[in-house]
């Protein structure tokens, strides 16, 4: 009985240690199979050729600048959107607002964050869209300004979420320390809270703007999917597309193993290490700031 | 002077904070708006016909059925691969792990695994499980691609619901005698149960509302029967209001509506039982 036992133990352990390094293999799996159907794109189109600015596969031509201005242009337009929005949400919930309101409110945009986001390109076709065309006179509302909007309304929910977290956080002993001090209250967010829990703040940013990045289905639907370069300040209100949208779009109608199929690829990988940038980054400013909560609060 | 500076300072105050709370509800008022709009242009279209008929006429009259069933088996199979996947993972980083480089490397692999978008996760279901293992354009593999994505929500919940339970509860079996798997098994899992499957069923409601992952790994365009075998290709909800809305001309709006108040529904509904749940728990909780 001990015996067996001891030998259920034994297996059991080993298979949780086994899944438990999933995460890894996992990572490093993805990154194998973008690496090998990807990489092939080098060999068949010049770097230099990736580096230009026309994208029209049927022709060969599979510059990716156009995209990658596109992809830009889209999460600055959300980043400007999701920092006074998503912030100014959070400080509002966390600081001005009364209990019963946090307790219905921050649900209520967390449930926005739970909002498929093909839905959200559904209601920017038939409602963003057009309103506007007709509201800043455009020939088509399909344009970057809007997949920005979008993207804005996917960003803001993780930010608020994440960013009141930080502030709420904040030990109330500060807030009582400042106003003790005859501080007004706005002056305390400004110069304790906010300050205080910048660091949170940031990861919270970052994360947003992190899943902005890799935003496919409602930018795809609201871009306009013009492959043109977007580096005029006018660009906003011209269609254009992004990489995400550009593999989503085109990967169903090529074929296996073709010169256009590997570049969808190279697009995935580029996005992949971008992503990667953006996390790393985003967890060490997180690693760091537990360091200073621990120094602070010893 | 003093006066003065007093005065604006309180003025500063009071735009300061009028502005913040502005922001909010232009924030708010949207949201409400948004799922307001959805809920009263969806709800004529829904009916008993619309949630259990095949579609028709190119998908431009009938219902639904074989998208609700799709995302239904998607949700499933991702359910069947993620969930003891994940709550093994999390039993790990909770229980057995040390801090060392090692356990490190796991959290920043989480971290990225949870941050790369959804369209590559597409691709890289494609290139393994569809291609290199042969599974086609199947439930199997959209419901692993959907799967491995799903994995980092449902680790860092499960971790998070293993850690909360006190460590008391654990020395005290072990004193009793409990062996390590034991403890685990007997105490610390019952207690964890909840905020687990909380954490499962947030995870399995983002799966159920991806369209990117299944686009080329198992979404069908138009398929007007159910799935027979989990090597079929479905239809799936989002993918089905993708393509209602983009790809078929002169789409009857009524039934667009319909689909994305379903797909909402569907969705959100699984959020509410998640709710409840943790509400539910956290009155019961002994600690």
């Amino acid at each position: 009985m001990h015996r067996s036992l001891n030998w259920r133990e034994t297996i059991l352990t080993a298979v949780i240690k086994t899944c438990g390094y999933s995460a890894i293999v996992f990572v490093i799996l993805i990154f194998f199979f973008l690496l090998r159907e990807g990489l092939p794109a080098l060999a068949e189109v010049k770097l230099s050729d990736l580096l230009t600015t026309r994208w029209y596969p049927i022709e060969n031509h599979f510059g990716i600048l156009p995209l990658l201005t596109g992809s830009l242009i889209v999460t600055l337009g959300a980043m400007l959107i999701a920092i006074p929005f998503g912030i100014g949400t959070a400080v509002f919930l966390s600081e001005i607002a009364p209990r019963w309101m946090r307790e219905i409110l921050k649900p209520l945009v967390e449930l926005l964050g739970g909002l498929p986001s093909v839905v959200l390109g559904f209601l920017g076709i038939l409602l963003l869209s057009p309103f506007l065309r007709v509201f800043l006179d455009l020939p088509t509302g399909l344009t970057a300004l809007a997949g920005a909007l979008l993207l804005g309304a996917i960003a803001v929910p993780t930010t608020v979420s994440i960013a009141e977290d930080a502030l709420d956080a904040v030990p109330k002993s500060y807030r009582e320390g400042a106003l003790a001090l005859g501080a007004t209250k706005w002056q305390t967010i400004w110069r304790v809270t906010l300050p205080a829990a910048r660091s949170g703040v940031l990861t919270a940013l970052m994360l947003g703007i992190g899943r902005t990045i890799g935003e496919t289905m409602a930018v795809m639907m609201v871009t306009g999917n013009a492959p043109v370069m977007a580096v005029k300040i006018t660009s906003i209100f011209s269609p254009v597309r992004t990489m995400t949208a550009t593999i989503a779009a085109e990967m169903g109608e090529v074929a296996n193993g073709s010169t256009h199929y590997h570049v969808l690829f190279f697009i995935g990988l580029v996005l992949f290490v971008i992503s990667l940038a953006v996390n790393i980054a985003a967890s060490s400013v997180v690693f760091k700031s537990k360091k200073r909560a621990e120094r602070v609060l010893s | 002077m003093k006066r003065r500076y007093s005065v604006d300072r309180f003025l500063v105050q009071r735009l300061g904070v009028s502005l913040i709370t502005l922001v909010a509800f232009l924030t708010v008022i949207p949201i409400i708006g948004v799922f307001g709009y959805i809920i009263a242009k969806g709800v004529p279209a829904l009916s008993w016909e619309f949630l259990t008929a095949m579609p028709s006429n190119g998908m431009r009259a009938g219902g639904i059925l074989p998208a609700i069933v799709g995302t239904f088996y998607l949700t499933l199979g991702t359910a069947i691969f993620s969930v003891p996947l994940g709550i093994a993972a999390a039993i790990y980083l909770a229980e057995y792990a040390k801090e060392n480089g090692l356990t490190r490397l796991i959290r920043i692999s989480i971290i990225n695994l949870a941050g790369i978008p959804s369209v590559v996760y597409g691709l890289f279901g494609l290139g393994l499980f569809v291609l290199f293992l042969k599974f086609g354009t199947s439930i199997l593999a959209a419901s692993l691609t959907l799967s491995i994505m799903t994995l980092p929500v449902i680790i860092s919940a499960a971790e998070e619901a293993l850690r909360a339970v006190p460590q008391s509860f654990r020395t005290v079996s072990i004193s009793l005698g409990g062996t390590r798997w034991q403890t685990i098994r007997k105490i610390v899992l019952p207690q964890a149960l909840p905020g687990i499957i909380t954490g499962v069923i947030l995870g399995l409601e983002r799966a159920a509302g991806e369209t990117a992952p299944i686009l080329f790994t198992g979404a069908a365009f138009f398929l007007p029967r159910l799935p027979g075998s989990p090597l079929d290709a479905t239809m799936a909800l989002p993918y089905h209001l993708f393509v209602i809305s983009t790809q078929v001309p002169e789409m009857p709006i009524q039934i667009q509506y319909g689909t994305a108040l379903v797909l909402i529904l569907f969705v959100l509904g699984m959020n509410l039982v998640a709710t409840v749940i943790r509400s539910r728990a956290r009155a019961k909780r002994q600690w």
